[in-house]
C-alpha cells in the first residue's frame, strides 16, 4: 500500500471517530505495536541504507501527521464533550440563596445610635440614667422647684410626689455632674415619659440629651455644634434658625427650627446655657465653668429623616413597618 | 395667649405687615401658634337702620321689614329673627353681596312677599359658630358704612404660645412692650385718670398673709346698673382674645384682664358681712365657687373672706354667694398682687385653671393694682353707670417682691455668648427694655422694673441682650476641647453588638410600653408584684414590666392579626422589679430578650419547611452569649419558670449566678394570650453578662488530631451537659474537641434509653499520639460515663 493512501485512510478514520475510544482504536490501528504505520517502520530495517533514509523520513512524516490529526480530533471530541458536561451541569443563579432572612433595628434605635456616632466622634461619652426617677434628679436640681408651671407641663406619670417615670433625659446630666468634675461631655438617650397621647403624642418617646461644660463654654459654641449636627444628621444644607425659649435649666434658652420641605419651620430640639442654679446644685462653681445643654426628641427626628407620618408607628412595632428599616 | 391684632396696634403699631410681626414675636421668643381672621370672608354688608317692621302675611315667624341703607329707596327685607325690630342699626347683606361660603344674596321672594337682601347674624359673617337673632349695631353707627370697615373686621386673632417666664406678656400691654422694642417704637398707652370718688363707703381690709398678699387694692361702686348691654367694641375685643361675653361688669374686669395683663375681682356688697381679710383657709372650710361645685378648702389655700366666711378663692376662682347677679346694685371692687408661690399649684390641685390663676401663678406686676383699679372703674362707671368710693390700700412694702440690681460684666456677657457686643449696643437693648442702666467700668448696673420678674441674675441679663439682638445675629464657632483621649475598655460589652447578632440572626428590634397591661403580666408572673402606675393612660398600660415578655408577646399578638406569621423580635431595655433595698424601691434592670414564633424560614424552594423549636432560640441565645468570650462559664440548667413550659425551661447561670431564662412558652399562656403556634422566649440581664474576656492566645500543637466517635446509650433523662462535663474531665488536655453529632432513639435501643453520638478529637502538644494512647483515653471516658451514668456502648 502506498503511502498517501495510507494517510487518506488514517485521515478518513479519524475524521469519522465519534468518540475517544473509537479515536484510540484508530491510533491502535495505524500507529500500535502493530499498527499499519508501525509495520512500515519495521520494514525498514530490510532497506538498503540509501533507500531506508528517504523511505524512514516519509514514513516519519506520514506518522507525524496521522499523529497531528489524531490529537486535533482528541482536543475537538475533548472540548466538546466538557463542553456537554458543562451544558449539563448549568443551574439557575437566580433561584434565591438559602439563608437566614436578615432581622433589623429599631428606627428610633437607628437614630439614637447615628446621633451617639456624631457626637462621639467629638469626645461625648454615652450615659444612662434610671427611668424611674427621684423628683430632685428630674426637677429641683434641674431649676425646676416644686408648683413651677413647668413642673405642671409636664404631665408627669407620678407613683408618688418623690418618685416618677422621668419625663426628660436631663435628669442623667445632673447624674453625672454628681459623679463627675468639668471637663465633661456627655450624651445622654433614652426613654422619656409624659402622660398624653394622641395624634402626635405618645406616653413613651425617646430623647437624647447633651451637655459640656468646660472653661469658656459659650453660646456660639452651642449654636456652631447643633448647625453641624443638624447638616450632617439630614445631610443636606438646610435651614436652620435659633429661637429663644424657656427651660428652667438653661439661661438663656433656645429651640432651634429647621425648614422643612413644605416651606414651614419644624422644631426639632431645645437647647441653652446651662442654668447657673443648675451647676451650683451639683457643687460646680458657675463663676469658673459654663456650659450648655441641648435635648432633642428622637422620633420627631426620625420621622423627619425617613418620613414617617405617624408617631405611633414606633410602638406598635408592626413587622410590615419595621422591616422597612433593613 | 390670643390677641386682637388691631387691639395691640393700637398701643404700637409698627410698619410691617401681620407675618412679618408674628414672625418678630416669634424670633423674640413669643412664639406664634396660629393666625386667623376675625370674621369670614364677605363683600356687600352694610349698616341699615330698620324702619317698619312687621309680621308676614303668610308665615308666623317672619317678619317684613323696610330697611334703610342710605339709599334712594328703602329696602323690603323679610327676617327670620326674634330681635328685629324699629330703630335696630344692623348689618345688612344687600343684592350682590357676598357671605362666607360664597353664598350670594339675590333678590328674593320668601311666602310672596319680596326680600331685597338680608339681614345678617355673627354666624352669617363667620364671627362666631352659633349666634342667637341678628346682630345689632350700636345706635350711632354710621347708615350705608361698610361693616367691615366699621367693626374694624381686617383685623386678625393672633395666638402666642407663651413661656412660663414671660407671664408679663400676657395682656396688651405687655406684648406692646415688647413690640415697641423689638421696632424701636415708642409704645402709647392710653391714659388711665383716676377716678374721684363721689361717696365715702369703704371697706376696711385686714392682710392677715401679707407674705402671699402683700398688696390688695378694694374700692365700693354704688348704684350700678349690671343689666347694661356690655358695648360692641368690648364684646369685640373680648371675643377676638377668645373670651366670652359674660354681662357687664365680668366683661369690664375680663377686658381690663387681656388689657394690663391684671386679674381683677368683683364682689357683690350686699353679701359681704364686714371688713375684708386676706387670710390662709382653715383645713375643710367650704366654699362654693361660681361653677357651683363645693370644694373643701385645704389650708395651703389663700382665701378672700369677711367677718364670717370665705368669700373667694384669692387669685383663683370666684365665690357663688358673693358673685355679681342680676339682682346686684352695689360691687366691691378687688386689685390685688398675690405672690406666685401662694397661688401656683393651688388651683391643681382643685382640678381648677382660670384665666387669673394662671397669670397670678407666673407673676403680676406688683406695681400694677392701682392703675388695674382706676381702669375698671372708669369703665364701670361708664358702662353701668354708679358711684365710685375711694379706694382703700392695704400693704406691706416688706413683702412686696423687691428687684435687686443686677451687676453684669462685659467680660460674663462676652464669655456666655461667646461674642463681644459693643457696649453702646447693650446699653441701647437695656434702654429700650425699659430697664434702668448705669455704665460701670467692665459693664453694666441694672434695676429691673416690676413687670419684668423674670429677670434676677446676671444670665437673665445675657438672654436679653441675645434675643433683642438676634440669636441668628450670634455666630456659630467649632467647640474647643483639650483632646484628651477617653477611657475605652475592650472588655466591656457593648449592647450594640448584641442587638447586631441578633439581627444578623433575623430578630427584628422591637421597642414596646414601659408599661404593660397587668392581666397579662399576672398571666405571666403571677408570684411577682409589679409597679404600678397610679394614674396611667389606661387600665391595659398600668403595669411597669417585670420582664420584657408581656410587651414582646403582645406585638407578636398584634403581628399574628395582620397576617405575620414568622416572627422574630427581641426588645433591650429596663425592666422594673420592686426591691425594697434598691434606690427608690425599684430595681431597674438592663435586659435583652427576645421571642421566636412560627416557621423557622421563610418558604423557600429547596429549604426544609420547619416551625422554629427550642433548639433554634438556643443558638441565639448562645451566639448572644459567645459575645463574652466566655462561653464556659455559662451553663444552661434545667428549670422552672411560671411564664414557661415546665419541660421547656432553661435557666442560664454564669458561674453561680443566674443571668436569665430560656424556654417554651406555658401552652396555658399560649391559650390565654391567643398566641398562634408555639412560641420560645428568651431574657438576659445584660449587666449580669458582665464583661468579656479579653483573648490569651495558646499555642497550636504541631502534631495530628485525631478523631473517635463513641455512641454510648443512657437513660433518656440523663443530660448531655452532664455527660459531656464527665468526659471533658476526663479527656484533660488532650482532649481538643467534643461534638454531639447524633441523638438516636427507636429500633436498636431500649425503651426509655437515648443513643448520642459523639465524636472526641484528641491531640497532644508534645507528641504524636500512639494508637494504644488513644484507645486508653477513650476507654477510660467509656468506663467514667459507665460508672457515672450506667452507660453502655452501643453495638
Amino acid at each position: 500500500m502506498n503511502l498517501t493512501a495510507i494517510l487518506e485512510n488514517a485521515l478518513q478514520a479519524v475524521a469519522a471517530a465519534a468518540d475517544i475510544p473509537a479515536l484510540e482504536t484508530i491510533r491502535v490501528e495505524f500507529l500500535g505495536k502493530k499498527g499499519s504505520i508501525t509495520e512500515l517502520l519495521k520494514s525498514l530495517g530490510a532497506m538498503d541504507p540509501e533507500q531506508r533514509k528517504q523511505a524512514g523520513a516519509e514514513i516519519n512524516e506520514l506518522k507525524q501527521k496521522v499523529q497531528d490529526a489524531l490529537n486535533t480530533r482528541r482536543d475537538l471530541l475533548q472540548h466538546a464533550q466538557l463542553a456537554a458536561k458543562l451544558a449539563q451541569e448549568q443551574i439557575d443563579v437566580t433561584l434565591p440563596g438559602r439563608s437566614l432572612e436578615q432581622g433589623g433595628l429599631h428606627p428610633v434605635t437607628r437614630t439614637i445610635e447615628r446621633i451617639s456616632a456624631f457626637f462621639a466622634e467629638l469626645g461625648f461619652e454615652v450615659k444612662h440614667g434610671p427611668e424611674i426617677e427621684d423628683d430632685f434628679h428630674n426637677f429641683d436640681a434641674l431649676n425646676i422647684p416644686e408648683h413651677h408651671p413647668a413642673r405642671a407641663d409636664h404631665d408627669t406619670f407620678y407613683f408618688n410626689p418623690k418618685l416618677m417615670l422621668r419625663t426628660q433625659t436631663s435628669g442623667v446630666q445632673i447624674r453625672t455632674m454628681e459623679q463627675q468634675q468639668p471637663p465633661l461631655r456627655i450624651i445622654s438617650p433614652g426613654r422619656v415619659y409624659r402622660n398624653d397621647y394622641d395624634q402626635t403624642h405618645t406616653p413613651m418617646f425617646h430623647q437624647v440629651e447633651g451637655l459640656m461644660v468646660d472653661t469658656d463654654v459659650s453660646f456660639t459654641e452651642l449654636k456652631g455644634i447643633l448647625h453641624d449636627f443638624l447638616h450632617n444628621f439630614f445631610e443636606e444644607d438646610l435651614q436652620i434658625r435659633f429661637r429663644p425659649s424657656f427651660f428652667p435649666f438653661t439661661e438663656p434658652s433656645a429651640e432651634v427650627d429647621v425648614m422643612g420641605k413644605n416651606g414651614k419651620w419644624l422644631e426639632v430640639l431645645g437647647c441653652g446655657m446651662v442654668h447657673p442654679n443648675v451647676l451650683r446644685s451639683v457643687g460646680i462653681d458657675p463663676e469658673v465653668y459654663s456650659g450648655f445643654a441641648f435635648g432633642m426628641g428622637v422620633e420627631r427626628l426620625t420621622m423627619l429623616r425617613y418620613g414617617v407620618t405617624d408617631l405611633r408607628a414606633f410602638f406598635e412595632n408592626d413587622l410590615r413597618f419595621l422591616k422597612q428599616f433593613r | 395667649m390670643k390677641f386682637s391684632e388691631a387691639w395691640l396696634r393700637e398701643w404700637v403699631n409698627p410698619a410691617i405687615d401681620t407675618n412679618t410681626l408674628s414672625e418678630q414675636l416669634s424670633m423674640a421668643g413669643l412664639e406664634v401658634d396660629g393666625i386667623e381672621p376675625v370674621a369670614g370672608e364677605f363683600t356687600g354688608v352694610v349698616v341699615g337702620e330698620v324702619v317698619e317692621c312687621g309680621p308676614h302675611p303668610d308665615a308666623d315667624k317672619l317678619q317684613v321689614t323696610k330697611v334703610n341703607v342710605g339709599g334712594e329707596a328703602l329696602l323690603d327685607i323679610v327676617c327670620g329673627a326674634k330681635n328685629c325690630r324699629v330703630g335696630l342699626k344692623v348689618a345688612v347683606a344687600t343684592v350682590g353681596a357676598v357671605l362666607p361660603g360664597d353664598f350670594v344674596i339675590k333678590k328674593a321672594k320668601l311666602r310672596g312677599q319680596p326680600s331685597h337682601g338680608m339681614l345678617c347674624s355673627f354666624s352669617e359673617l363667620g364671627m362666631a359658630d352659633d349666634s342667637d337673632g341678628i346682630l345689632e349695631l350700636p345706635k350711632d353707627a354710621p347708615i350705608g358704612q361698610n361693616v367691615r370697615d366699621y367693626l374694624q373686621l381686617d383685623d386678625r386673632i393672633i395666638e402666642v404660645d407663651l413661656t412660663p417666664n414671660r407671664a408679663d406678656c400676657l395682656g396688651i400691654k405687655g406684648l406692646a412692650r415688647e413690640v415697641g422694642v423689638l421696632n424701636k417704637l415708642q409704645v402709647c398707652e392710653p391714659v388711665i385718670s383716676p377716678v374721684s370718688p363721689v361717696i365715702a363707703d369703704t371697706k376696711g381690709i385686714t392682710l392677715s398673709a401679707p407674705d402671699a398678699c402683700p398688696r390688695y387694692l378694694g374700692r365700693v361702686v354704688r348704684n350700678i346698673n349690671v343689666k347694661a348691654a356690655s358695648p360692641l367694641w368690648l364684646t369685640e375685643k373680648l371675643r377676638r382674645c377668645g373670651v366670652r361675653s359674660i354681662d357687664a361688669v365680668v366683661d369690664i374686669t375680663n377686658y381690663v384682664l387681656l388689657e394690663m395683663g391684671h386679674p381683677m375681682h368683683a364682689f357683690d356688697l350686699a353679701k359681704l358681712d364686714g371688713d375684708i381679710n386676706v387670710r390662709f383657709a382653715n383645713e375643710g372650710e367650704k366654699l362654693v365657687l361660681l361653677d357651683e361645685t363645693e370644694v373643701e378648702l385645704k389650708a395651703n389655700t389663700l382665701l378672700i373672706a369677711d367677718n364670717n366666711k370665705p368669700l373667694a378663692m384669692a387669685g383663683i376662682f370666684g365665690g357663688l354667694y358673693s358673685g355679681v347677679t342680676a339682682e346686684t346694685t352695689d360691687v366691691f371692687l378687688e386689685s390685688a398682687f398675690f405672690s406666685p408661690l401662694a397661688i401656683a399649684g393651688k388651683a391643681r390641685q382643685y382640678g381648677l385653671h382660670t384665666d387669673a390663676s394662671h397669670r397670678y401663678e407666673r407673676g403680676v406686676d406688683p406695681q400694677l393694682q392701682h392703675s388695674a383699679m382706676e381702669r375698671a372703674t372708669a369703665l364701670l362707671i361708664e358702662i353701668c353707670g354708679g358711684e365710685a368710693g375711694p379706694v382703700v390700700e392695704a400693704v406691706s412694702e416688706t413683702h412686696l417682691p423687691t428687684v435687686p440690681d443686677i451687676t453684669l460684666t462685659e467680660g460674663k456677657l462676652a464669655r456666655i455668648l461667646g461674642v463681644s457686643l459693643i457696649k453702646a449696643d447693650v446699653t441701647a437693648i437695656f434702654n429700650r427694655l425699659g430697664l434702668t442702666v448705669l455704665e460701670t467700668n467692665d459693664g453694666w448696673q441694672v434695676s429691673v422694673p416690676g413687670y419684668r420678674f423674670d429677670i434676677r441674675i446676671a444670665e437673665d441679663l445675657i438672654e436679653e441682650v441675645a434675643r433683642v439682638h438676634g440669636y441668628n445675629n450670634i455666630p456659630n464657632i467649632a467647640p474647643q476641647a483639650s483632646l484628651k483621649m477617653r477611657t475605652f475598655r475592650e472588655a466591656e460589652l457593648n449592647i450594640q453588638r448584641l442587638r447586631t447578632v441578633l439581627v444578623d440572626r433575623g430578630y427584628q428590634e422591637a421597642i414596646t410600653y414601659s408599661f404593660v397591661d397587668p392581666k397579662v403580666q399576672q398571666q405571666l408572673f403571677p408570684e411577682q408584684q409589679a409597679l404600678v402606675l397610679p394614674n396611667p393612660i389606661s387600665t391595659d398600660m398600668s403595669a411597669m414590666r417585670l420582664n420584657l415578655w408581656p410587651g414582646l408577646l403582645q406585638t407578636v399578638q398584634y403581628n399574628q392579626n395582620r397576617q405575620q406569621s414568622r416572627i422574630r423580635l427581641f426588645e433591650y431595655g429596663l425592666t422594673f422589679v420592686p426591691d425594697t433595698a434598691a434606690e427608690g424601691g425599684v430595681r431597674q434592670v438592663p435586659v435583652i430578650g427576645g421571642v421566636i414564633v412560627g416557621s423557622m424560614h421563610n418558604e423557600h424552594w429547596n429549604m426544609e419547611n420547619r416551625a422554629a423549636d427550642f433548639y433554634d432560640i438556643k443558638g441565639d441565645v448562645e451566639a448572644l452569649l459567645a459575645q463574652t468570650s466566655a462561653v464556659e462559664q455559662f451553663h444552661f440548667k434545667t428549670g422552672e419558670h411560671s411564664a414557661l413550659h415546665p419541660g421547656q425551661t432553661a435557666v442560664i447561670y454564669r458561674d453561680d449566678v443566674q443571668v436569665g431564662h430560656l424556654g417554651a412558652l406555658h401552652p396555658e399562656a399560649e391559650r390565654k394570650l391567643g398566641i398562634k403556634g408555639k412560641a420560645y422566649l428568651f431574657e438576659l440581664d445584660v449587666t449580669a453578662l458582665g464583661l468579656r474576656d479579653i483573648v490569651q492566645a495558646s499555642e497550636l500543637s504541631k502534631y495530628p488530631a485525631n478523631r473517635r466517635d463513641l455512641a454510648v446509650v443512657v437513660k433518656s433523662e440523663v443530660r448531655f451537659a452532664d455527660i459531656a462535663a464527665t468526659i471533658k474531665k476526663v479527656g484533660g488536655n488532650q482532649l481538643v474537641d467534643l461534638k454531639l453529632f447524633d441523638v438516636y432513639t427507636g429500633a436498636g435501643v431500649a425503651e426509655g434509653y437515648k443513643s448520642l453520638a459523639i465524636a472526641l478529637t484528641l491531640q497532644d502538644l508534645a507528641r504524636t499520639l500512639e494508637d494504644k494512647d488513644i484507645q486508653q483515653l477513650v476507654n477510660q471516658v467509656v468506663s467514667a460515663l459507665g460508672k457515672e451514668f450506667n452507660a453502655t456502648l452501643r453495638d
